[in-house]
């Protein structure tokens, strides 16, 4: 299974460091990143393949939401099934 | 593959337009808990509760940490109670009623639904006994929910139920008046009632349904309301587009949690209900949608059509996208329930009338209605009559859930709180229909034939 992970924020050092560090931590594999910065605003997309996690799937998005608390940034970590369900037939 | 632009569609569907799932429910069979026994069959339906449902609350939050969607509720419905309470005595329902709510403060779930009878073509006296213990039984419970069909398409309408049900949802009101009589709020009246509706107060368990069940509710008046005003100066055909591309992505997330919830708690998928389900706050109102297609307000002249065309395109966009759909499925306008139409009735612009006239071209009926606390019993069978009828002629389900405030008339309002919100007392024709209520008897099946 993957994992769209969103981060939206101000523009800081660090951002992708710290949420791929999470990712690696709890070994999630990072596919694919699309990133952005539109004045100072910060936006970015990342796709895991979450085969080698190695805690439950709710706990990694309660991880990467504390992550988000912390830097002032919107992390949403969702099972890409919602994306694939609503825009595909 | 993903893009960006889906992606970010989809959050902000969540964050901002309100896009939740209303409800998983649970349907429950109690026909093997009867028992001659009130203590017995009390034992056994609480037993097939809490084993049955242990898990729907635990499994409801985990999939909404899954896939990122708010799941609002998880509710429990059963058979009718009338059907397996055979031989209680009224005091033997009460015990029922409390045992339901046991067990529902047990599972942790938000509501039960089910304390039921069906009474179209006429009474059992399992069915007197337990619609003479309603009142009682919703004011000594928070969690109960309650609901009676007095009329079908095929057998008429049983006006000695409509007559006694006005006196019933008073009671029920009388009961709770130190509640803002929320008894009421938790009674509802139907003709032609769908056997598989998730939705509160109205679910119960339907004599043909398997076992148990799992069946859920959309919501999502925001997101469609957000997807018009973008759509911005088109004709009705492109809006009709727009919503039915916006009821088919909702529906799809309300299939992937049904089908998800009912894989893992071994249960089988029922049905997806496509409602568009409006909240008090702000963003997730129906009248709202109506507006902005081009109404000055909820209620003027145009409303019934725009209703109408909501309804249908609604449909349409998610049949599409769910392998099963039922219950209610239609556009809800509860008052209280629904900022704009909170605010369309508090200025005037929306009677009693209108809103009857409403119901005859989208799901549920009159719900969630204050009307004067000293209205005539007679007269809220009147208005039950009369929205039973547009059921019965039209071949769908149309419902009362109305609240006497007791003590308050036109002009004042009252507050219920959470999801049931709040409503301003509407006006009510006050001219007495008792006669006609008293004359009793059964109101025939009408004619499917020589349409006009």
């Amino acid at each position: 299974m993957k994992a769209v992970i969103t981060v939206t924020g101000k523009d800081t050092v660090g951002i992708i460091a710290s949420v791929s560090a999470v990712c690696a931590k709890d070994g999630a594999n990072i596919c694919e990143i699309t990133q952005s910065v539109l004045s100072e605003y910060f936006a970015m997309i990342m796709l895991a393949e979450l085969d080698g996690l190695n805690i439950p799937f709710s706990d990694f998005v309660d991880e990467l939401t504390a992550l988000g608390r912390e830097k002032g940034l919107d992390i949403h970590t969702m099972h890409e099934d919602i994306f694939n369900t609503m825009h595909h037939i | 593959m993903l893009n960006t632009q889906d992606i970010l569609e989809t959050i902000n569907m969540i964050r901002e337009e309100n896009l939740d799932i209303r409800t998983i429910t649970m349907g429950i069979s109690l026909y093997d808990c009867i028992s001659e026994d009130a203590d017995r069959l009390c034992q056994r339906v609480y037993d097939k509760i809490t084993t049955r449902a242990e898990h729907l609350v635990e499994v409801g939050e985990n999939i909404s940490k899954q896939y990122g969607v708010p799941i609002v509720n998880k509710r429990v419905s059963i058979t009718p109670a009338s059907l397996i309470g055979g031989n209680l005595s009224p005091d033997g329902y009460l015990k029922l009623a409390h045992t339901l709510q046991r067990a529902a403060e047990t599972v942790g779930i938000n509501f039960i639904g089910g304390f039921s009878a069906l009474v179209h073509k006429g009474y059992t006296d399992s069915a007197r006994n337990l619609i003479s213990v309603i009142p009682q039984a919703l004011a000594e419970t928070e969690m109960v929910c309650s609901s009676v069909n007095v009329a079908t398409t095929k057998a008429g309408i049983n006006m000695d139920a409509v007559a006694e049900m006005g006196h019933v949802i008073k009671q029920c009101a009388e009961l709770t008046a130190d509640r803002e009589c929320i008894g009421a709020a938790k009674l509802v009246v139907f003709a032609n009632v769908p056997e598989d509706n998730p939705f509160m107060a109205g679910a119960f368990h339907g004599v043909g349904e398997p076992e148990t069940v799992i069946n859920v509710g959309v919501s999502g008046p925001g997101v469609v309301c957000s997807a018009i005003k973008r759509a911005g100066d088109c004709n009705l055909t492109e809006i009709a587009e727009v919503i039915k591309k916006t009821a088919f992505k909702i529906t799809r997330v309300g299939q992937l949690v049904a089908s998800e919830a009912a894989s893992r708690l071994n249960t089988p998928f029922g049905i997806v209900d496509l409602s568009l389900a409006p909240t008090p706050a702000i963003g997730d109102s129906v009248a709202h949608i109506l507006e902005a297609i081009g109404l000055e307000h909820c209620g003027s002249h145009g409303t019934t059509a725009t209703l109408a065309m909501l309804n249908d395109a609604v449909k349409k966009g998610g049949v599409m996208a769910s392998s099963h759909v039922g219950g209610l499925s239609g556009a809800f306008i509860p008052v209280s329930e629904d900022a704009g139409m909170i605010d369309a009735v508090a200025a005037g612009h929306l009677s009693i009338e209108k809103l009857e006239a409403m119901t005859a071209v989208c799901s549920v009926g009159l719900d969630m209605i204050a009307i004067p606390g000293d209205t005539p019993d007679e007269v809220i069978s009147g208005i039950i009559a009369d929205e039973i009828s547009i059921g019965v002629a039209n071949t769908k389900t149309t419902a009362v859930r109305l609240i006497p405030v007791i003590g308050k008339g036109v002009g004042e309002s009252v507050n219920f709180g959470g999801l049931l919100g709040y409503a301003p007392i509407i006006p009510l024709n006050t001219g007495s229909p008792a006669k006609f209520i008293h004359r009793g008897g059964r109101i025939p099946a009408p004619i499917h034939s020589l349409k006009n």
